[in-house]
């Protein structure tokens, strides 16, 4: 079997992270709730954790992060603590159901910047207005592995004097991110895709200042009183036992990608996704959509074979080569709109750091065979 | 049964704090641990850090980031 849905989530983890997960079940009590040593060690995990990712991400304070389900979890909480009824919201046409859901519920004014026939998104378009509240941009698309210019929108968010709300879904883990030097105010991330932690982690960043809105609200360890949930970041966002097994293997994923070196990571993987393009460019009968010139890349390709339907080499792929990959439109409706393919899907080949030459090289092979079909 | 004396108690307003102070007592070897907060203390975490009273007084300088500080026999 040959694994290409590494967008979707990562199956191969470093060893470690099994080893940090196994273990975790033998040592951890419940976190923050017990001053004996299974619960404080549960606890120190949990705060090392935060500090690895503050600094992962060049966050300052560790406790404006809070651990969450999954990326979704922490869109809808960013959705919910900024967004109001009648704001005005600037988003774009990459943007992945996990926002563009929450936001079309909000009761929003919404501006959704319209990318070019290779999702490129025109950022001279954007227009602030009076009642502008925020831009949510997703950093990488899952759909064409374009990345936004995170640098260009923080101008433009500091200028009109906006929020700016990342989703760093496909970035995180790949991409170096710093939220100070790009005054990012919320940032998103999930811990099972790049980071290569477990299924079942994530986390959100809010900047100092913006108010917590949480989405569940119940036991928080501190403040038992009182009749409402606290509103100090992190118990603020973290209602309920967090999932410390799971963090346990974040944990010891983010220390891997501290050790290996994000650029390490991201050049192995850039390289990886430039031998496929290169590959299935020269292939008949192949349309390959995205910006897939760009210098900065997630490694995520998106095609289609002429006269064959995305589900259909999805299902060839699997069958034939044993090669898995993604059909359909992804969860990205308006990506596939801007792309021109939201009626026949397409098929996402994504790569991860435990990929291997020899497998890329299987994938265009097989590409090339259904090609001729 | 246990013999009692006076131990400062310091409190945090967050765990993250707590939990901060005790990965810095190990650093600069301030002695002390990490206790149930006393319910004769009201403050913000349900944990709270313990030292005596001459441990207090000679590393008091390095005590920062916490909510409160109490003196209890316990």
């Amino acid at each position: 079997m040959i694994y290409f849905d590494n967008a979707a989530t990562t199956l191969q983890k470093p060893l470690c992270v099994k080893d940090a997960v196994y273990n975790a079940f033998d040592t951890m009590g419940n976190p923050s709730r017990g001053a004996y040593e299974p619960s404080l060690e549960a606890s120190r995990l949990v705060y090392d954790t935060r500090v690895r990712l503050a600094r992962l991400f060049g966050i300052s304070d560790p406790s404006r992060i809070a651990f969450t389900l999954n990326g979704t979890d922490a869109l809808n909480m960013a959705v919910k603590s900024v967004v109001d009824k009648g704001d005005h919201i600037i988003t774009t046409d990459n943007e992945h159901n996990s926002v563009l859901r929450p936001l079309y519920s909000s009761g929003a004014d919404l501006s959704i910047l319209r990318s070019d026939r290779y999702g490129r998104i025109d950022y001279d378009s954007i227009v602030i207005k009076k009642n502008t509240k925020a831009i949510f941009v997703c950093h990488g698309s899952n759909v064409t592995g374009n990345v936004a210019n995170l640098k260009r929108l923080s101008e433009i968010a500091r200028d009109g004097n906006v929020l700016l709300v990342v989703d760093a879904a496909q970035t995180a883990g790949c991409i170096d991110i710093n939220v100070e030097d790009t005054n990012i105010d919320i940032l998103c991330f999930t811990g099972h895709k790049a980071l290569m932690g477990p299924q079942g982690t994530g986390g959100i960043f809010i900047r100092e200042g913006i108010e917590t809105r949480p989405l569940r609200t119940g036991g928080s360890g501190i403040h038992s009183f009182d009749k409402k949930h606290p509103s100090e970041m992190p118990e603020a966002l973290e209602a309920g036992t967090l999932n410390c097994h799971g963090i346990a293997g974040l944990n010891a994923a983010v220390k891997f990608i501290e050790e290996t070196g994000i650029q390490n990571i991201y050049e192995k993987k850039k390289r990886l996704s430039d031998r496929f393009i290169k590959g299935v460019s020269n292939i008949d009968n192949i349309n390959i959509y995205g910006d897939i010139n760009a210098d900065e890349r997630t490694p995520v390709v998106t095609l289609n074979i002429k006269n064959m339907t995305s589900d259909e080499l999805c299902d060839r792929l699997w069958t034939d080569h044993g090669i898995c990959t993604r059909a359909g439109v992804h969860c990205a409706p308006l990506m596939h709109k801007a792309l021109g393919t939201h009626k026949i899907g397409a098929v996402r080949f994504s790569f991860s750091y435990y990929n291997t030459e020899e497998e890329i090289d299987r994938g265009i092979e097989a590409l090339k065979e259904l090609s001729e079909l | 049964m246990r013999e009692k004396k006076l131990y400062r108690i310091i409190t945090f307003g967050k765990t993250t704090d707590a939990f901060a102070f005790e990965k810095r007592s190990m650093v600069e070897k301030i002695p002390g641990r990490i206790i149930p907060l006393p319910v004769r203390i009201s403050a913000g975490c349900g944990l709270a850090w313990r030292m005596t009273e001459e441990e207090y007084e000679k590393y008091s300088d390095k005590i920062t980031g916490f909510e409160g500080i109490f003196t209890l026999e316990m």
